[in-house]
């Protein structure tokens, strides 16, 4: 629907209030100068948007996201070339003593030094005895939901009022300004999927963040990235349900799972049967206009029928509906081998695909099921033992299931471990190949660039270095892989989010709060 | 090689282990002194010997150490290992207190809670850690926390030390009310009935003394505090916590050790002068608190380089203990010298809790050794060998026997593994 004009709505009102308030001070300003210096208020073009409740019936579909093309173009972005560097591209394509051009906030050029033309204008970075590999990405982050400092004010992650709650959005939640923000961008991190808690069954939408501070969530989202939602089971929902009318044990979260994904069923075919009967009305509609005009000049003759009753609108189930129709990449906190085959059960049952399991522990179990079912894991390096059902948790997980020929990832869940998910990989690297595991350093990396990417829907423009891919880099002191590298450069779309020699931006939060003056003590 | 050594070797008995030589190796024998293809002797649970061209004893087990690293058995500072085995289970937990119904739990002692069988002390182990300071956290006064060896068999489960450092907190959540003021009221408070219960024991048990806030065995447990010879370990975060902290030991001599000081960088001086460490995890640089919000990547640095003693935890969950040599590794990325990372996860901890034979390859001290594939600090190494008291240990742990079990899968509906 496109932006139309209205004589009246209450956005002009604010905008107009809002007019009013900055000419009083500006005003004022003016008045105290020279009368030649006389400030004139900007004029203000008030963008009005309105949508037609009559269209159709809201669906909790997402906002309309920014198109594929958006990710790719950033026509602010100065080009920027560093040459001489190492180039993981994750491809499964290293490039020794090699250069990137970067521009318009695309991948526009990549190869050896000398085969590379680099433009005039272009930013040169020397990448001298450094690693340039893709802009990680993590599968699993509570920032900007659950933000720093650690208050109940900052808690919007986990609406545990209810064991679904599908029509929850991280991104209603979402804190651009989180100062855990800026310290993952330092870890070279480009994009990640903000997940609710998995206090829920269904906890609800995903947002697709790129990695870097703003001041509106619409901002900072992943330009034309597809809905996620998430769901969870085992100990986690019917520890904070047991006690709160349930489920209290797995039997009951996965009889809830089924019900409530029956009465997305439902819902759907309703959904469905007034759009077609609304479809009719339309033309009924259409055609009873033709024939009065060609009837009679003056008052309509034909009989109106009237318009079929609106279904009243479920915004859970209509995402459930949404998750049904396959609009939705699901993903599922999920630990043990015999809870992930439930949830498996549960989508055959219900009908929908699940896109990938977070933290999965013991998908090495059963990763022969899930590999089959074209099921991405994102799982850890080495933790374990936090609760039961991590208790059987192994360093060699993600090894064993790329062995298998799985997509895995290495997410964090935790705004500390986001900052160094290139460690985290390289002790899971290390684990897999002690365990007699054949894996390469590309491998590796793509456990935190180009699977992520898939987990997400976003591996089309980002989660490789390759030509026409957006510009999601990150350039490190040396292999991605060592204890003692650092992410010197990150950029992302082609903007500098991370530069070391400038050190961290420091968030709203930070600002003459003291930890603002990082590096200067 | 001398006669004595000979016939210390001879001497060694079988549950001791066999008269070891590793050889060839890059040898740190402290952090600071490094020794290229270098031999270590151990013998009767000892260093016997470290240096270059040593001569292997006769009948010795060689172990060829060229191309691999060797340092002491690392240390993890702080955890809860043996007292906490699932996290997140009540039923799991012998080690964590609140501040219901009291605040005070000096009389705690971990060694009578610690289970030497955890699951996950040979996870630690097969990470090169050998030993713990393992103990109970919770409350204002949390109870005694225990250096304990991680090796594979009881009777070395013993402890070390069975009261190495009684384990204390300030800050929001150490009393019931949640003020941070009144954690250091009550702390002094509570040192004060220590003293007037040491000074009058006789008026207590004739019911003659004042109210104390403490029962008796709590204030008992907290004498040798009071006294010096017991170190207490404070966990604070914020700057107004710490200069507290700092200026109550001075008045009463305690002595101190830091645990978390996500703001001690702030009063490095401070503390370098009043010789008190910090524990603390490199890691931590989230504004969290709003009270200790001035947080940094190099804290560790800046307090070692005014002259703290600085040991390198993951102050946590058991399960992690063996990430404390990726912790030292970061630590060095944000600029603390690699010697004073390796000192950290090694001989801070026997500095800091006065258990001199750890933490060093030296004549004399204990024999917790790791052979590392390469640099310990760095996330390819493995460790290949782990002594503990001179015996070389089991790397066998629940992790290495599932993987093991599921290493290759049975076709479903064959066989349950």
């Amino acid at each position: 629907m496109p932006p139309r004009r209205l004589s009246y709505n209450r956005a002009m009102r604010v905008a107009q209030l809002a007019v009013l308030v900055a000419c009083a001070s500006c005003g004022g300003q003016a008045r105290s100068k020279s009368k030649t210096a006389k400030a004139e208020p900007p004029k203000v073009e008030v963008e009005e948007r309105w949508v037609d409740p009559l269209v159709g019936l809201p669906r909790g579909a997402p906002r309309t996201p920014p198109s594929r093309t958006v990710a790719l173009a950033n026509p602010a972005a100065q080009p920027i070339a560093i040459r001489h560097a190492t180039i993981m591209t994750a491809t499964g394509k290293t490039i020794a003593n090699g250069t990137i051009v970067l521009a318009g906030g695309a991948i526009t050029a990549l190869g050896p030094d000398a085969d590379v033309v680099v433009p005039a204008a272009a930013m040169l970075v020397d990448g001298t005895g450094k690693v340039i590999t893709p802009g990680l990405i993590d599968a699993h982050s509570h920032l900007g939901v659950y933000a720093a400092p650690d208050l109940g004010a900052n808690n919007d992650g986990n609406e545990m009022t209810a064991p679904v709650t599908a029509q929850a959005k991280a991104q209603y939640g979402y804190w651009p300004q989180d100062p855990q923000i800026a310290r993952a961008v330092a870890g070279g991190v480009t994009a990640a999927l903000i997940l609710p808690g998995s206090g829920n069954l269904i906890g609800g939408e995903g947002f697709t963040v790129v990695m870097r501070p703003g001041r509106t969530s619409d901002e900072v989202a992943f330009p034309g990235a597809p809905a996620t939602i998430k769901m969870a089971c085992g100990e986690n929902p019917k520890r904070v349900y047991g006690e709160k009318g349930g489920p209290q044990t797995r039997m009951g979260e996965y009889a809830q799972f089924r019900a409530v994904f029956g009465e997305a069923r439902t819902y759907l075919l309703k959904e469905a049967a007034y759009d077609r009967a609304r479809a009719l009305w339309l033309k009924k509609q259409s055609r009873a206009a033709e024939l009065d005009a060609q009837v009679a000049r003056g008052k309509p003759k034909t009989k109106g029928e009237p318009a079929p009753e609106p279904l009243a609108v479920d915004l859970k189930l209509a995402t459930l509906a949404r998750v049904l129709r396959g609009e939705v990449l699901v993903q599922i906190h999920c630990y043990k081998a015999s809870d992930l085959a439930e949830m498996i059960a549960i989508a055959d049952e219900a009908g929908f695909k699940i896109r990938s399991f977070h933290h999965a522990l013991e998908a090495y179990k059963i990763r022969d099921l899930i590999v089959k079912r074209g099921i991405a894991i994102n799982t850890w390096s080495d933790w374990w033992g936090f609760k039961q059902e991590a208790f059987d948790g192994i360093p060699e997980n993600a090894a064993l299931f790329t062995e298998q020929g799985g997509r895995a990832t290495i997410h964090s869940d935790s705004a500390i471990h986001i900052q160094r998910l290139n460690q985290d990989a390289g002790k899971a690297l290390a684990a897999g190949r002690a365990a007699g595991v054949s894996l390469t350093d590309d491998q590796a990396l793509r456990w935190i660039t180009a699977n992520p990417a898939w987990v997400l829907g976003i591996d089309d423009v980002t989660g490789t270095l390759e030509v026409g891919k957006r510009a999601d880099v990150a350039v490190w002191s040396g292999s991605p892989f060592s204890v003692y590298s650092r992410a010197d450069l990150v950029i992302a779309g082609g903007a500098i989010t991370f530069d070391r020699a400038q050190g961290p931006t420091p968030s709203d939060f930070e600002l003459a709060n003291s930890a603002s003056e990082r590096g200067r003590p | 090689m001398s006669r004595a050594l000979l016939i210390v070797a001879l001497l060694a008995g079988v549950a001791r282990g066999d008269t070891l030589a590793i050889t060839g190796a890059t040898v740190y024998a402290r952090p600071d002194t490094k020794l290229e293809n270098a031999t270590v002797v151990i013998a009767n649970g000892k260093i016997v010997d470290v240096g270059v061209g040593l001569v292997v004893p006769a009948g010795a087990t060689t172990i060829d150490g060229r191309g691999k690293v060797v340092t002491a058995g690392l240390v993890e500072a702080s955890t809860q290992l043996g007292l906490v085995e699932i996290d997140l289970e009540g039923s799991a937990n012998d080690g964590r207190f609140g501040p219901a119904p009291t605040e005070i739990h000096a009389a705690f002692r971990t060694t009578d809670a610690y289970d030497a069988r955890s699951v996950a002390i040979p996870i630690a182990r097969a990470g090169g850690v050998t030993s713990a300071i393992t103990g109970p956290r919770g409350g204002l006064v949390a109870g005694q926390a225990a250096w304990v060896s991680l090796a594979d068999d009881a009777s070395s489960s013993a402890p070390i030390k069975a009261t190495v450092a009684m384990i204390a907190a300030v800050g929001r959540g150490a009393v019931a009310n949640g003020s941070r003021g009144q954690a250091i009221e009550r702390l002094r408070e509570l040192l004060d009935d220590v003293d007037a219960y040491r000074k009058a024991r006789a008026n207590y048990e004739r019911n003659a003394s004042r109210t104390l806030i403490a029962q008796r065995l709590d204030l008992e447990a907290l004498i040798p505090v009071l006294e010096g010879r017991v170190p207490l370990v404070v966990h604070a975060a914020a700057e107004s916590d710490l200069r507290a902290v700092i200026a109550l030991a001075s008045e009463r001599k305690l002595r101190v050790t830091i645990e978390g000081g996500e703001e001690a960088w702030r009063v490095a001086r401070e503390l370098a002068a009043a010789k008190i460490g910090v524990i603390l995890d490199p890691t931590d640089n989230l504004p969290n608190d709003l009270a200790a919000s001035d947080v940094r990547d190099d804290n560790a640095t800046i307090l070692a380089r005014a002259g703290v003693v600085v040991a390198i935890s993951t102050i946590g969950a058991p399960a992690n203990a063996r990430t404390i040599r990726q912790l030292a590794g970061i630590a060095v990325a944000n600029g603390l010298p690699w010697a004073t990372a390796l000192d950290a996860i090694t001989h801070a901890p026997s500095s800091l809790f006065g258990v001199p034979d750890r933490g060093l390859l030296e004549r004399g001290a204990a024999a917790d050794v790791v052979v590392w594939s390469g640099d310990p600090l760095e996330l390819a190494t493995r460790a290949e060998t782990v002594i503990v008291a001179g015996v070389v240990q089991s790397l066998v742990t629940h992790q290495t026997r599932l993987r093991d079990r599921y290493r290759t899968l049975a076709p479903v509906g064959g066989r349950a593994p």
